[in-house]
This record gives C-alpha cells, sequence and structure tokens, in this order.
C-alpha cells in the first residue's frame, strides 16, 4: 500500500497530503493516527521513537485524526456528541449547560449559529462535519490531521475553518490537511508533500508550486485542461420548463428552463435548497408547481414517473442513497432500468453482464474484477457507476448533484467530459455543485439559489466567483469593505 | 460474473446451514440407528413442512427489510376460516368443497399479509409492532371463533376425503414434502431470478437507494407481506388435514421457528441477503433435532423451546462473527 516513505511535520506549520484515491493519503494518516500498524519503520515523536497501540492511545499522546465520513450519533444532541465519552460530570450527574456551552463556542468559532442541544441529524451535513471537527479538537492536540475536512463545506465555512486552521498553527500545533482540493491547499499549507501509487513524490514548499504544479505531481504526466472545450450553445425550444414551484420548506417559487444541448449550474451554499428543490421536482419529497417536458405539462408524483418522462437524478449521497455498497456492480448497474432487463418475468443476466461491460468501457470504471462489490471501488469509479447506472434509462434531463465530491482529479476531469459529451448529443445537464470553479469551468449558465430561492443567474463574462458569491451569500464584499 | 465473484457470493455463511445439517444427521445416526431409516427420515421431513413452507415466506419479507410475528396465530385463524367454510357445506361433492377451502384459505392468508403489509407501509410503523399486534388479533380471533375450545371438520367423510393431502403420497414420497419443495422453488425463483426480487433484496439492503432508483418501497414491501400470508395459507391447507381440527393453540411459537429457520439459514435479519435454500435446512435443522431429542434420553422433549430459543441466538452470534471476518 505504502512504501518507503519520509516526511517530518514540524510544530506550527501546516503539511499538505496530496494525491490521487489510491495514492496511500488514508494509509499513511491511519498509520499516523495509530488504526495501523506499519510493517517497516518507525515514528518519532519529538524525536523520540514511538509505537501507538491504537487510535485512543494516538489521541492521549495528542495527536488527532479528524475523520472524512461523519461518526456521531444521529439522534444524540451536537453537545452530547461534541462530549461523548469525555463528559464533563459535577458530582454523579452530567453538566449539560457546561457542555452546551463550550459546544455554542466551538460552533461558534466557524461562524455558524446553532442551538447544541439540536440532535445531529437536523444538522445539514456541512454543520455535522464541522461539528465532528470540533468534537477532535476538543481533545488535548499537538497534532491534528485533517482529512479531507471541506469536502461538503461551502465556501463560507471552508474560509472560517482555514481560519481555524491558522489559529491552530500559531498555537504551535502540527497541522496535516489532505485535500483534493488544490486551490485551498495553496492558501493554507506551509508544505506540499505528493503521493502517488503509495509513493513519496515530492515535498515543497507551497509557496514554490501553483494548484497546477500540483495536480501534475499527483497525476505524473501533463494535465491537459481539467475542463473539455464548451459544448456548442443551446439552441430549441425548452426540454424542461419549471414554474412556480415549491418544496415546503426548502424551495420557493422556483422557475428556470433548459434547453437541449445545455449544462446549467445551481450554485448556492449549503443549506439553499437546491437538492432539496431537484428532490422535490423529481417525485423524491414533497412538492408542488408546473413542470413541462417538451412543452407538455407533467406530473411527477415518484421517481418512477419522472424516469419515465426521462429526467434522472444522480444523488449527491453516493453510498447513502445512490448505490447497494454490498452487492455487485451489475445489481447496481440496472437497479434503476430492470424492466429494460426482463426476459419474461426472469432478469436477463446475459443482458444485464453484456450492459456492464459495455458501462465499463464507456465510463472507464476501473475494475479488475467485474465481480467486485460496488463500495470495494474508489469514489471516482462510484461516481462513474452511478452516472452509467442513471444512463441505463436513457434520459433526456441528467440532474447531476455534486457530480466530483470526494473524487480524485483524474475522475474528476473524466467526469467533465462526460457532462459535456452528453449536452453534446443534445441532452440537458443540470449540475448542482458547492465548487464554484467546476460550475464556471463547465456550464453555460449557472442559477444561483440563496434561502430557498433562486436569486440570480450568471453567464458569459459574469460568470465569476465573486459574483456568485454575492448572489449566494446575499452579502457583497466590496459594498460591505467600503462601509467599513 | 467472473469466478471469483461466485466464490465471494457462496461464503461460508451459505454453505453453513447444509454443514450444520449433515453433522445434526451424523449425530442423530450415532445416537439411534433408526434415525437414518427411511421412515423416520420422511416422516421428519413431512413433519417440517409447516415450518418451512412459512419460513421461505418469512425469508422474502425479512430480506426485504420486514419481520412478521404473526404467522403462527395467521395459521391458527386461516385454519379455524377454512374449516367453518367446511363446515358450512356448500358444496356437495367434498372434493370440490375441499377445493373452495384451499382457496379460501389462500384468499383469507392473502388478506391477513395484505393487512400486515398496508399497516407497516403506509402506517409506517415497525414491522415488529404491526404483527406483535395482529399476532394478538388473530389469536384471539380463532379464541373467539372456537368459543375457546376446538374447531373440528364435523363430517367424517370430508375428513376422510382430505386425509391424503397429509398422509398421501406420490411414488412413496409424502405429499408435504413436494409442497416444501415447490414453495421454496417459487420462492428462490421470485427472489434470485424476477426483477421484483431483485428489488426486495434492494429496499432491504438500502431503503433510500432502492427509492431513487425508483422502485416503489411500498409495493415491493407489502407484496412480502402477501406472499408471507400465502405461504401461510398454503402449510394449513397441509396441516389442517392432519389432525382435522384447529384450537386456540394451534401454530403457537411458529414465529419463533420460522424466524429461527431464517436466521439459520443464512438471511440478513436486517434485510438485503435472502438465502430461501438456507431457510429449508433452517427448518430441517429445526426439526431433526427435536427428532433426535425425541429418539435419545439425552435431552428431555419438552426443553424442545429452550433449544429452538437458544439456537435462534447461537444462530446469530455465528452470523455476527462470520460477517465481522469478512
Amino acid at each position: 500500500m505504502l512504501s518507503e516513505i519520509s516526511l517530518d511535520f514540524r510544530a506550527g506549520e501546516v503539511h499538505a497530503i496530496i494525491g490521487e484515491n489510491g495514492a496511500g493519503k488514508s494509509t499513511l494518516m491511519k498509520i499516523l493516527a495509530g488504526h495501523l500498524a506499519p510493517t517497516r519503520g518507525e515514528l518519532r515523536l519529538d524525536g523520540a521513537p514511538v509505537t501507538l497501540r491504537g487510535p485512543v492511545d494516538a489521541e492521549k499522546r495528542g495527536i488527532v485524526l479528524v475523520h472524512q465520513e461523519i461518526m456521531l450519533a444521529p439522534h444524540l444532541s451536537i453537545a452530547r456528541n461534541m462530549f461523548l465519552g469525555r463528559e464533563v460530570r459535577r458530582g454523579l450527574t452530567l453538566d449539560d449547560k457546561a457542555m452546551n456551552a463550550r459546544a455554542a463556542e466551538a460552533m461558534r468559532a466557524f461562524r455558524v449559529e446553532v442551538s447544541p442541544d439540536i440532535p445531529v441529524e437536523r444538522l445539514s451535513i456541512a454543520r455535522r462535519q464541522l461539528a465532528q471537527i470540533a468534537r477532535a479538537l476538543l481533545a488535548p492536540h499537538r497534532v491534528v490531521i485533517f482529512d479531507e475536512p471541506t469536502a461538503s463545506l461551502t465556501p463560507l465555512e471552508t474560509d472560517a475553518l482555514l481560519a481555524l486552521i491558522r489559529g491552530l498553527k500559531a498555537k504551535g500545533v502540527a497541522a496535516l490537511y489532505i485535500s483534493h482540493r488544490l486551490n485551498e491547499v495553496k492558501a493554507i499549507a506551509d508544505v506540499v508533500t505528493v503521493l502517488r501509487d503509495g509513493k513519496w513524490v515530492a515535498t515543497r514548499p507551497a509557496s514554490a508550486l501553483t494548484p497546477l504544479d500540483m495536480a501534475k505531481l499527483m497525476v505524473g504526466r501533463d494535465l491537459l485542461a481539467l475542463y473539455p472545450e464548451r459544448p456548442p450553445a443551446p439552441e430549441g425550444p425548452p426540454s424542461l420548463q419549471v414554474s412556480h414551484f415549491y418544496a415546503p420548506g426548502y424551495a420557493e417559487d422556483a422557475g428556470f428552463e433548459v434547453r437541449p444541448g445545455e449544462i446549467l449550474g445551481f450554485s448556492g451554499l449549503v443549506g439553499a435548497g437546491r437538492t432539496e428543490l431537484f428532490e422535490a421536482l423529481l417525485g423524491l419529497r414533497e412538492g408542488k408547481g408546473e413542470i413541462r417536458i417538451g412543452g407538455r405539462k407533467a406530473t411527477i408524483r415518484h421517481a418512477r414517473d419522472a424516469m419515465d418522462a426521462g429526467i434522472v437524478y444522480l444523488t449527491e449521497d453516493r453510498k447513502g442513497k445512490g448505490l447497494l455498497l454490498a452487492e455487485s456492480l451489475a445489481i447496481n448497474l440496472t437497479l434503476a432500468a430492470l424492466d429494460r432487463f426482463r426476459k419474461g418475468i426472469f432478469v436477463d443476466r446475459a443482458k444485464e453482464s453484456r450492459a456492464l461491460s459495455d458501462a465499463i468501457t464507456r465510463f472507464d470504471i476501473r475494475v479488475g474484477d467485474k465481480g467486485l462489490e460496488a463500495g470495494q471501488m474508489s469514489g471516482g469509479n462510484q461516481q462513474k457507476l452511478l452516472l452509467a447506472k442513471m444512463m441505463q434509462l436513457d434520459p433526456h434531463v441528467i440532474v447531476i448533484d455534486e457530480p466530483t465530491r470526494g473524487i480524485d482529479i483524474g475522475a474528476k476531469q473524466q467526469i467533465y467530459r462526460f457532462i459535456a459529451a452528453l449536452a453534446a448529443e443534445g441532452k440537458c445537464v443540470i449540475v448542482i455543485s458547492s465548487e464554484m470553479a467546476e460550475l464556471i469551468g463547465i456550464c453555460h449558465r449557472i442559477l444561483v439559489m440563496r434561502n430557498g430561492r433562486i436569486v440570480g443567474e450568471v453567464s458569459g463574462e459574469a460568470m465569476r466567483e465573486d459574483e456568485i458569491v454575492v448572489l449566494a451569500t446575499g452579502v457583497d464584499p466590496h459594498a460591505a469593505e467600503a462601509r467599513a | 460474473m467472473s469466478k471469483g465473484s461466485l466464490f465471494s457470493r457462496i461464503d461460508i455463511g451459505g454453505f453453513a446451514p447444509f454443514a450444520a445439517l449433515a453433522l445434526l444427521a451424523g449425530l442423530g445416526a450415532m445416537v439411534n440407528s433408526r434415525f437414518l431409516g427411511l421412515d423416520n427420515l420422511s416422516n421428519v421431513l413431512t413433519r417440517s413442512a409447516f415450518i418451512a413452507t412459512i419460513a421461505v415466506g418469512q425469508t422474502l419479507v425479512i430480506t426485504a427489510g420486514g419481520l412478521d410475528l404473526s404467522v403462527g396465530a395467521m395459521a391458527a385463524f386461516v385454519a379455524g376460516l377454512m374449516i367453518l367454510f367446511l363446515n358450512h357445506g356448500l358444496l356437495d361433492n367434498p372434493l370440490l368443497l375441499i377445493a373452495a377451502a384451499m382457496a379460501v384459505s389462500l384468499v383469507a392468508g392473502a388478506f391477513c399479509g395484505l393487512a400486515n403489509g398496508l399497516t407497516t407501509t403506509l402506517g409506517k410503523i415497525e414491522p415488529f409492532i404491526v404483527t406483535l399486534g395482529t399476532m394478538g388479533i388473530f389469536r384471539s380471533l380463532v379464541t373467539w371463533l372456537a368459543q375457546g375450545g376446538s374447531i373440528t371438520i364435523k363430517s367424517p367423510d370430508l375428513r376422510a376425503a382430505y386425509r391424503p393431502v397429509y398422509f398421501g403420497e406420490l411414488f412413496g414420497v409424502p405429499y408435504p414434502i413436494f409442497v416444501i419443495v415447490a414453495v421454496a422453488a417459487i420462492g428462490a425463483f421470485v427472489l434470485y431470478r424476477t426483477a421484483y426480487g431483485r428489488h426486495v433484496m434492494a429496499v432491504g439492503s438500502n431503503e433510500d437507494v432502492a427509492r431513487y432508483s425508483g422502485i416503489n418501497v411500498v409495493r415491493v414491501r407489502t407484496l412480502t407481506y402477501v406472499f408471507q400470508g400465502l405461504c401461510v395459507a398454503i402449510a394449513v391447507i397441509v396441516y389442517v388435514p392432519r389432525l382435522g381440527s384447529t384450537t386456540s393453540t394451534t401454530g403457537l411459537l411458529w414465529e419463533l421457528q420460522s424466524i429461527t429457520a431464517v436466521v439459520i439459514g443464512g438471511t440478513r435479519l436486517k434485510g438485503g441477503v435472502g438465502r430461501v435454500w438456507g431457510t429449508i435446512a433452517g427448518a430441517l435443522i429445526l426439526e431433526v433435532i427435536g427428532n433426535i431429542m425425541v429418539l435419545s434420553d439425552l435431552v428431555s422433549e419438552y426443553l424442545i423451546g429452550a433449544v429452538q430459543g437458544a439456537i435462534i441466538i447461537i444462530a446469530m452470534l455465528a452470523q455476527r462473527s462470520l460477517s465481522r471476518s469478512r
């Protein structure tokens, strides 16, 4: 998995570890945090060799790992989660008051105002992530390892987190930072180490590297432009028209249309209601309003209605809602379109197997063994499989929610190409993303949502991050500065 | 599918129940030489028919992420209805009357299952609670129908005409054994070969993924309960000619036995993985253990419920350790 790596992490330094999925970052982190023991080599803490007997031992020595996966008890409150296993007591009873106060304060460090006694399950993914980071930092720490901490955060929250990491640095903590977002790495890291295929490639000062340099080192070859050429501007009457659409509690009075061959972006902060709007449109949650497909009014009550009408939705929650992780690729591939794989009442396994071979070729799903379970593949391959799964339905309109979350740069580039190719074929692609750069890179135009409403549209020259941020937050930073 | 996947799919969990069954058979032969006699084996198989049949339905229900505790009470209730219909004597021809009674039993079973299914899915209530409730309802209804006593087929002619369904043989094989094989084959075909079966598995494996794949989760789940109801009805059709009557204690602990058979068979109790043939092996294991207890003097046969209760717990422990080692 990992061989011959020698690295120094200094106090008061942010050391970024980058590399494609499978490069060995996670293995390295697990060794450092005591989850795995190295087969050879040694770990030195303050110059003295140490053997970590497990994550608890590592934590005792001040090495804290902030996991990428959210590991909180959904029914317990934020405060109870943060203090789980290290509760503050007053005599025999719990001191909820103190714990709540400290939890609220910890969340405020991320500029999040939230009551600490609401259950974690009612928080957005982003806020759960922040709560988890806060929990990790409650333990005394001198080495903090962040594994993709910003994967589900919006720009605003990311900024807050980066500020917090700078604070740790100032206190003399050694921070390790793993991320796919190279701009962030550039912004926060002092030193960058690149891993590839389990081997060390380079360690350089961040100031000496541009994000493009980093990407080249990660991939090991010259990276062509990350974004494909934009398909020609869409023409013809709209394929999908939505007007006065409501998703109760999440989206209000939404209206937009999308034409054949168009790539339409949806930007906004996490919690702006983008996902919920489309889930409601696609019959996955409650919603009402007018939907026209090809000019004709459509009624969509269940996910199946949308699929029959030629609209599919690729969920942002690949592992939880997109794929059956414990099942084979073939079963996942045909699950949404099983009616097309029938011979009488039986599933036509030969046809299914052919479809899998086709999908593997077309979407470049990299698996050695076709009998693998979906959960055993990397995030990038899972995303390709999810795309292939929905393409079995021959849709006209494809809604992709966070198409590149948690996948490596090579797979990202491929996903962008698939999206462009679909548009070039005359299909409509709607991309929901928190990564503004990717929306700007691939979309014809971008709609921005804020608090459940579509508040603006940018296209052409105006497709810039600052324009989108202004719309998404409702705050004009320039105006704010001018006033200050 | 490639060879590798074939081996990873048929894991130890899939073989374990059959290996356990073979081991028990060996033990049985050691304890009493009569055990391996054709008569005894055919007896064991015949007697396992009720639980095996019901457990096939239970396999589908559990694979879809549900549970049915009401099967035993439902069996007693459906048997009561069936016998009352027979006693009503709507038709003169006894064979036609029996055929009609079988149809009544199937319809009644399907309705009981439908009630369970719709209440859990549309009512969004835990299946544990719903079927615990209907267990009480069915049990009480049969007690009421029997006025605390028993419901018996009155006409001796009718009883004689119906008797062969349980006691009859074809090529020396008792009919109930054919019933087990047929029901299991249908269950296996539905679960492994049809789109519906694939949906059952998907719903049990991850309901959200199923929903986002456009699968009608309510329909898929509800139909598993209807299938369970039909399986109960088939078990009743085989059960009624055995004694010709039903009481409020008919089918007592069948829910424990059928769920135990399913779990021994390697079906995941949380859903997503169903093994129909494993379930049949599980049902046979239960019956063989009972048989060995009767044939030997090692343990009192009055303790059979305790043994079965222990087995389900041991089976769960085994499943847990197997899934951990994977």
